[in-house]
């Protein structure tokens, strides 16, 4: 957790982090609830049983708190999923299509690679399309992910701050090979990125622009 | 006294049968509500086991990366078939087809359901629903390999036995649809003289709930199924995008059935927790109405979430917003529910019996499972989670770790009341043990590995994840043991003579225990009038204040 590989991944992180810490202690309260009272309320120790009917003071207590609770889960989620929406304007496009069972990747000037090779601290904007089934594009470690459709065009766009290679998986069930349908995304320097941009591009035949 | 004994040399529904025939054919042609019940019970339970060894063939294979048992098409064909089978053959009619076809009318009050045919032709549909599911796994070309959502278009371009499989779904979503309509009638025209809404016990306000959901929700799955084999087998462009169709449209038409289906799969058993609870704390439930209605609310609102399995699909900002604000407020009711029934605990008079424990597991994995329903509730997060293990850990801590346990604990609360006889309760709080040890160790790993990015549905993985993927395996093999001991010890507990079961033994108060075990075949000589509420104990109070 909290590996900052993406620019949305602390966010992700943190909201996530703040269900669970909530989640636990409200599990743990239930629990510890529950186990006491079987014990202290044992059929031997307390052979007489008190009928209470209820409480309405505690039923709005656990109405109106837990609300309150999951409406912020709600904003948190709603506020980390709105900066996911657009790609900013400068950001580079790279057209990723998706088949049974691999990814192609796109970049503006026709190079087209098997794996994905991304500048750092640089918006990238990954246009999605598929030739055949749904696939869904997935960065675990940059926590995005959109459905890729033959007739639809889905975008997704991340910046990653932090050199290094990380997995990209399908996460949408498309047959035989859905599980290895595996490839990476390498993040560089801008300037090594320039230099394998056009080293590339000028073995594949593609003058860089 | 006289009339104790007279009541227990009458016939049982096991001695006397409502047709002319005796043997298997007084079994088949019934028109009993109990013995429909035990012909649901039976086919169920033998659905539930092939299923059980396919989820331990899936487990098994993960066991290590790689090949270890099978190829990849036998995956993809087992956990469709495990999906299929364990959703419409078991979870679907669990609770409602058998112990509300066995209970449902005796709790009311009344000799039937309303309409008996119907409701032994809903067994002859589930029956060759589930008939048509098997034998698609022998025809040339072999099972369905999609999953059990169907997506189009994989499951118009694969060329394994769709068409059997859809319509196999087809066929059990009218059984599921009748059953609903039966108990929906029952329930409003037959209870007992004094049974106002308010006295009926909270089982039977779940299953009112489910039934709405079932007649409500389940023909959009048929109509949507059709769609799918009329493309199929002529073509026509309608979910397909090669052919002009919208892949988007039936991921929503699937899941406006399919998330309100998960409901109808969880109702029944949050009201079976809410029948046992107060029994084995000798108490009047905490909050009956708040428990009442909030089946009600969790079946509305539940209606209208269900575009929460779609938030990678690419959805305007309206359609995220509204459905992650409408799954929040659906987590309110459950919420309720499990504070109602912790409450009811407090100064009970508490005997940990096997049912009330399955139930206590069903409360923690409940909890266990709704919580991790809000993580993936909020929309940032759901990006991430979508389609890993996260869910499939999530799914199952509910569906199995929730309505599972509450179908074990039904078996064993209603066990003494169905088959006369008792089960050995030292081994059945063994197998409670081994098999919440064991669910636990099967999935909690899933929920690890899902948030560090392992996709759900895969034949193979990643090294990294291979600890998590080997502790869950093991888990199954200590579910399974605790599965078979419950499983050995119940039918034990029915072939024992010896241990005859008396009319109430856990001490109940609502009416399914003022009947003989088993009951006689038309439940009552005298429809009785009901005068009480369905969970008034204060006669236990005031005799031990007496005493004192």
């Amino acid at each position: 957790m909290f590996t900052s590989s993406s620019n949305f991944s602390n966010n992700v992180d943190a909201v996530f982090l703040y269900v669970v810490v909530l989640s636990l202690i409200v599990l743990v309260g239930i629990t510890i609830a529950m186990v006491y009272f079987v014990i202290r309320y044992n059929r031997k120790r307390n052979p007489i049983p008190k009928n209470i009917d209820g409480n309405l003071t505690l039923e709005v207590l656990w109405t109106v708190i837990p609300l309150c609770l999951f409406m912020s889960m709600f904003y948190f989620g709603w506020m980390g999923y709105r900066d996911m929406r657009e790609a900013p304007s400068d950001a580079m496009p790279i057209k990723v299509t998706a088949r049974m069972w691999k990814w192609d990747f796109e970049y503006p000037n026709g190079l087209k690679t098997d794996t994905l090779f991304v500048p750092a601290h640089k918006a990238i904007k990954t246009d999605l399309h598929s030739v055949d089934v749904n696939h869904a594009f997935f960065i675990p470690a940059f926590r995005v992910k959109k459905d890729v459709y033959y007739n639809k065009k889905n975008d997704l766009w991340f910046r990653s701050d932090k050199i290094g290679s990380y997995d990209i998986a399908c996460a949408e069930y498309c047959g035989l090979n859905h599980s290895m349908m595996y490839t990476k995304v390498h993040v560089m320097e801008q300037k090594d990125f320039d230099e394998w941009y056009k080293q590339t591009s000028q073995k594949a035949g593609i003058a860089n622009k | 006294m006289n009339t104790q004994a007279k009541v227990t040399e009458e016939k049982n529904f096991f001695q006397q049968s409502t047709n002319k025939y005796t043997g298997i054919g007084s079994w088949l042609l019934t028109v009993d509500h109990k013995r429909i019940g035990i012909l649901y019970l039976f086919s169920m339970m033998t659905f539930f086991i092939v299923a059980v060894i396919f989820g331990f063939l899936i487990r098994l294979e993960l066991i290590a990366p790689g090949k270890t048992i099978m190829e990849p098409q036998t995956y993809n064909q087992l956990f469709t078939l495990h999906g299929i089978i364990m959703i419409f053959l078991f979870i679907i009619p669990g609770l409602p087809a058998v112990f509300g076809n066995f209970m449902l009318p005796i709790m009311i009050g009344a000799k039937d359901v309303i309409f008996p045919r119907l409701n032994l032709f809903s067994w002859y549909l589930f029956i060759a629903g589930g008939l048509i599911a098997v034998v698609s796994m022998f025809l040339p070309g072999g099972s369905a390999d999609t999953g059990w959502m169907f997506y189009v278009p994989y499951s118009i371009r694969t060329t394994t036995n769709v068409i059997p499989a859809l319509t196999a779904a087809f066929i059990l979503g009218f059984s599921s649809i009748l059953t609903g309509l039966n108990f929906i009638t029952t329930i409003h025209r037959m209870r007992a003289p004094g049974m106002s809404w308010f006295k009926m016990p909270l089982f039977i306000w779940s299953l009112y709930a489910t039934a709405w959901i079932q007649i409500l929700a389940t023909p959009i799955i048929g109509i949507t199924l059709l769609l799918v084999s009329i493309e199929r087998w002529f073509g026509v462009g309608i979910f397909d995008p090669a052919l002009g169709g919208d892949p988007i449209l039936y991921q929503h038409l699937f899941w406006i059935y399919s998330h309100p289906a998960v409901y109808i799969m969880i109702l029944p058993a949050m009201g079976m927790v809410s029948e046992i609870i107060p029994v084995f704390a000798r108490r009047t439930i905490f909050g009956y109405n708040f428990i009442a209605f909030s089946s009600i609310a969790i079946a509305f609102f539940g209606s209208l979430v269900w575009a929460h399995h779609m938030f990678t699909v690419g959805m305007s900002d309206t359609a995220m917003f509204v459905f992650s604000f409408l799954t929040f407020f659906v987590s309110i009711p459950s919420a309720i529910k499990v504070f109602n029934w912790v409450s009811t605990l407090y100064k009970g008079s508490i005997s940990a019996d096997p049912p009330l424990l399955y139930a206590l597991s069903f409360i923690f994995q409940f909890a266990i499972g709704g919580f991790t329903g809000l993580m993936i509730g909020v929309l940032s997060v759901n990006i991430h989670l979508q389609d890993t293990s996260f869910i499939v850990a999530h799914f199952h801590y509910v569906m199995f770790g929730s309505t599972g346990f509450g179908i074990f604990a039904a078996m064993h609360y209603w066990f003494p009341k169905m088959f006369g006889t008792m089960y050995n309760k030292k081994i059945a709080n063994w197998a409670w043990a081994i098999t919440t040890i064991g669910f636990n160790t099967l999935y909690f790993p899933m929920f690890i590995m899902g948030y560090l990015g392992m996709p759900r549905r895969y034949y193979d993985y990643l090294p990294e994840f291979h600890t998590y993927h080997l502790v869950s395996t093991i888990g199954s093999w200590i579910l399974i043991l605790g599965l078979i001991i419950m499983f050995a010890n119940l039918i034990k507990g029915m072939r024992n003579k010896k241990d005859v079961a008396p009319m109430n033994p856990w001490g109940g108060v609502t009416l399914e225990w003022k009947v003989p075990s088993p009951p006689p075949m038309e439940n009552f000589h005298e429809i009785p009038t009901v005068t009480t509420g369905p969970y008034d104990y204060s006669h236990y109070e005031l005799a031990g204040k007496e005493t004192k």
